[in-house]
């Protein structure tokens, strides 16, 4: 006869059997995904330009590209990549339980979110804002001339409590008229609902797009919060957070330097010193966070420098329209800033 | 004054009472009140129809491959047409979409042999169904032996993942269903008390909420490093909240049968199983084919709950596709396909229904 002890594990082991898909996690971030072959990386269940399925079913964006990067300095594979859709509520409970490796879902960096969720931010790869759109009928061209108007927005998101500010602080009422998704934003905008549509700029692009006529609505130059957003990495494994971390800034310097995608390979004899140590050539900086020497010329040559993913996802080249105004880099007036690597 | 002395032939009914203008004339025209009401609804359907049908079909785009062949005006079908394989299949790898197809290709097979009354073997296709169906389709949909390649269950999606969803929590449902039921009404006190602390958690908490508890909750509280595939959580949610609506289903089946049923059948010797088995649930299951086949539509609908997981079925994958920066502003033309979709499914299910009912009619009705 089983002892009671012995039914327990029994049972347990029963439990495990029936539970499958467990997994038993190893000391390191490192080390769990290259056994299991692949980043996981959460990523948005659809948000225009930073991450959607394209029509070949493969997720496509700005915040995508971030996973790419770490896929291609880890495996050497940009594809290598499992991507987990997020909603905004489950976000950092996935990151923390470990269903993901990297959040990379348009999340916006807050004193809250990096101190008490046991979260860290690595970088940021989009200066947002919140912004106004405004069919051109009414006017206006200030957001200061908006008092008394009645403005659509989508609940639940930190925009509402940013509205609320903003009018407060300038002395102005407003009608609040809030949605649940963006299309019932648009919706509402394009019926007369609202005179003004409230979202983070990048948004806001995708917002216009949606419209019957999207030369009938201009976005005022007012941006009325900061939403630095950023991949966010589990507190506590710091060879996992240099990854990451470093990934992004490969990206940066690589368009700071001018290396592409597509000249990457004829750069690796630039003779530049800040270029060899950056592809791998000169020391091997890779080393340290356990990584290939090329592990940043995986990065460019797979995913492309920041300047590339940035047009390509939300930039010029893409539907989108998005001017790179503050994400633009340091050198040319705006506030991208990737520390050397040395 | 004359007299016949033969039959008169008998003459037609008078065109006054016959054809298409006397129908429209009894049932539409019969007076002032209903011929206003005729021409008020008339006039409310042309007014309703035409810029659909315009939308719809008239104006719609149906060729194309992005954006720019639709001239919004009508419908942009050609969005619909360039994501279709992704609204079927999900992000299911292109090269493996035939282990999809031969899964339900088999599943149709066997329901349908199990449907079509000249068959036989009914009894080992039913088995096969149950039993042998779900592991082949596990073996096939993930893989991983068999010279299969794995298909992580993140990749699932589509009409795919809303079936896979709805036949796991089917079939999943019924038999804890039926079980909860004569739980409920057995005499022995721990049982009948689990069943009902059972039946009234789930049917007192949404679905949304258990759900989110799966998805939310579950990992915080599972020991690091464990975590259960969200697809398995929301198959265990589904399917034990589903249990205790058709625990209470087909407790009302059980309720309607005679005592004297289950007292003629003791009375034979049979056992407590055998009086379930063989006189009792066959005659309460038959009788609650409406309402079983009730709570599995609205369980088939009720899938599209698990986007707020993050999982893409039907609606979700259709709502990917609206964020996909190329195809943005079709938002219109994705719900009605998504919707269409559904009542396809939907319906067929309760015209099923209506026929299992006619076929399994043994003259009880009242």
């Amino acid at each position: 006869m089983l002892s009671k002890k012995n039914k327990l594990v029994l049972l347990a082991s029963a439990g495990a059997l029936v539970l499958g898909a467990t997994t038993v996690a190893q000391a390191s971030t490192l080390d769990d995904t290259r056994n299991r072959g692949a980043v996981q990386c959460g990523v948005s269940d659809g948000l225009p330009g930073f991450s959607a399925p394209d029509d070949q079913g493969e997720w496509q964006g700005l915040d995508v590209d971030v996973c790419r990067a770490v896929a291609a300095a880890v495996f050497g594979d940009a594809e290598a990549v499992r991507y987990i859709s997020l909603n905004a509520v489950e976000r950092f409970t996935a990151l923390q339980s470990g269903e993901v490796d990297v959040l990379s879902r348009n999340t916006t960096w807050t004193t809250v979110r990096d101190t008490t969720l046991g979260l860290n931010f690595t970088g940021v790869t989009f200066y947002d804002g919140q912004g106004f759109l405004v069919s051109q009928d009414l006017g206006v061209s200030s957001a200061e001339e908006l008092d008394g108007a009645a403005i659509c927005t989508q609940s639940g998101t930190t925009t509402e409590l940013n509205l609320a500010d903003y009018f407060r602080a300038n002395g102005m009422e407003f009608d609040p008229i809030v949605f649940d998704t963006s299309e019932q934003t648009v919706g509402g905008f394009e019926a007369g609902r609202c005179d003004v549509l409230t979202s983070d700029t990048s948004q806001l692009a995708a917002l216009r797009i949606q419209l019957a006529d999207p030369d009938s609505a201009i976005i005022l130059p007012e941006v009325i919060s900061k939403e630095p957003l950023g991949p966010v990495v589990r507190q506590g494994d710091d060879l996992w957070f240099n990854i990451v971390k470093w990934s992004l800034f490969a990206m940066v310097n690589a368009e700071e330097f001018g290396i592409t995608s597509e000249n990457v390979d004829e750069m690796l004899d630039s003779g530049s010193p800040d270029v060899a140590r950056l592809l791998g050539q000169d020391g091997n900086y890779g080393e340290a966070m356990g990584l290939n020497a090329d592990w940043a010329y995986n990065i460019i040559k797979q995913v492309g420098n920041y300047g590339e993913s940035f047009e390509r996802n939300v930039g010029m080249g893409s539907p989108l329209q998005i001017e790179r105004g503050i994400n633009a880099l340091w050198t040319e007036g705006g506030i991208q800033y990737a520390p050397p690597i040395r | 004054m004359t007299i016949q002395s033969k039959m008169i032939e008998a003459r037609p009914a008078p065109n006054s009472t016959i054809g298409a203008v006397a129908w429209l004339r009894t049932n539409l025209f019969s007076g002032p009140v209903n011929t206003a009401f005729t021409l008020l609804g008339l006039y409310l359907l042309y007014v309703l129809l035409t810029p659909t049908i315009q939308w719809a079909f008239i104006n719609a785009d149906w060729v194309g491959t992005s954006r720019d062949d639709c001239s919004r005006e009508g419908a942009c079908w050609v969005f619909v047409n360039a994501r279709l394989g992704q609204f079927i299949y999900g992000l299911y790898p292109g090269s493996e979409i035939w282990r999809v197809n031969l899964t339900f290709a088999t599943f149709a097979g066997l329901i349908a042999w199990l449907a079509i009354p000249r068959l036989p073997y009914k009894r080992w296709v039913a088995l096969a169904t149950l039993v042998g169906f779900p592991v082949f389709a596990y073996f096939l949909l993930y893989g991983g032996h068999f010279g299969l390649p794995v298909v992580q269950t993140h990749r699932w999606g589509g009409l795919m993942l809303t079936l896979v969803l709805a036949i796991v929590g089917m079939v999943g449902a019924l038999p804890i269903g039926i079980m909860l039921a004569l739980g409920r009404r057995s005499e022995m006190p721990i049982v009948k008390s689990f069943c009902v602390v059972f039946i009234e958690f789930w049917r007192g908490v949404p679905l949304i909420t258990v759900l989110f508890m799966a998805s939310v909750m579950l990992p915080l509280f599972m020991p690091t490093g464990i975590s259960v595939d969200r697809l398995i959580r929301a198959f265990i949610g589904i399917t034990l909240f589903q249990s205790a609506y058709m625990a209470e289903v087909i407790r009302g089946g059980l309720q309607a049968i005679p005592r004297g049923q289950e007292e003629a059948a003791a009375a034979l010797g049979m056992g407590y199983w055998k009086r379930m088995g063989l006189i009792v649930l066959p005659q309460a299951l038959k009788m609650m084919i409406p309402g079983i086949v009730n709570t599995f539509i609205s369980l088939f609908k009720d899938t599209t709950l698990v986007m707020i997981i993050g999982l893409f079925d039907l609606l979700g994958i259709v709502q990917a596709a609206l964020s996909d920066s190329r195809w943005l502003g079709f938002a219109l033309e994705g719900y009605v396909f998504a919707a269409f979709v559904f009542w396809i499914f939907c319906f067929s299910m309760s015209r099923y229904s209506q026929y299992l009912e006619r076929k399994l009619h043994t003259g009880h009705r009242r």
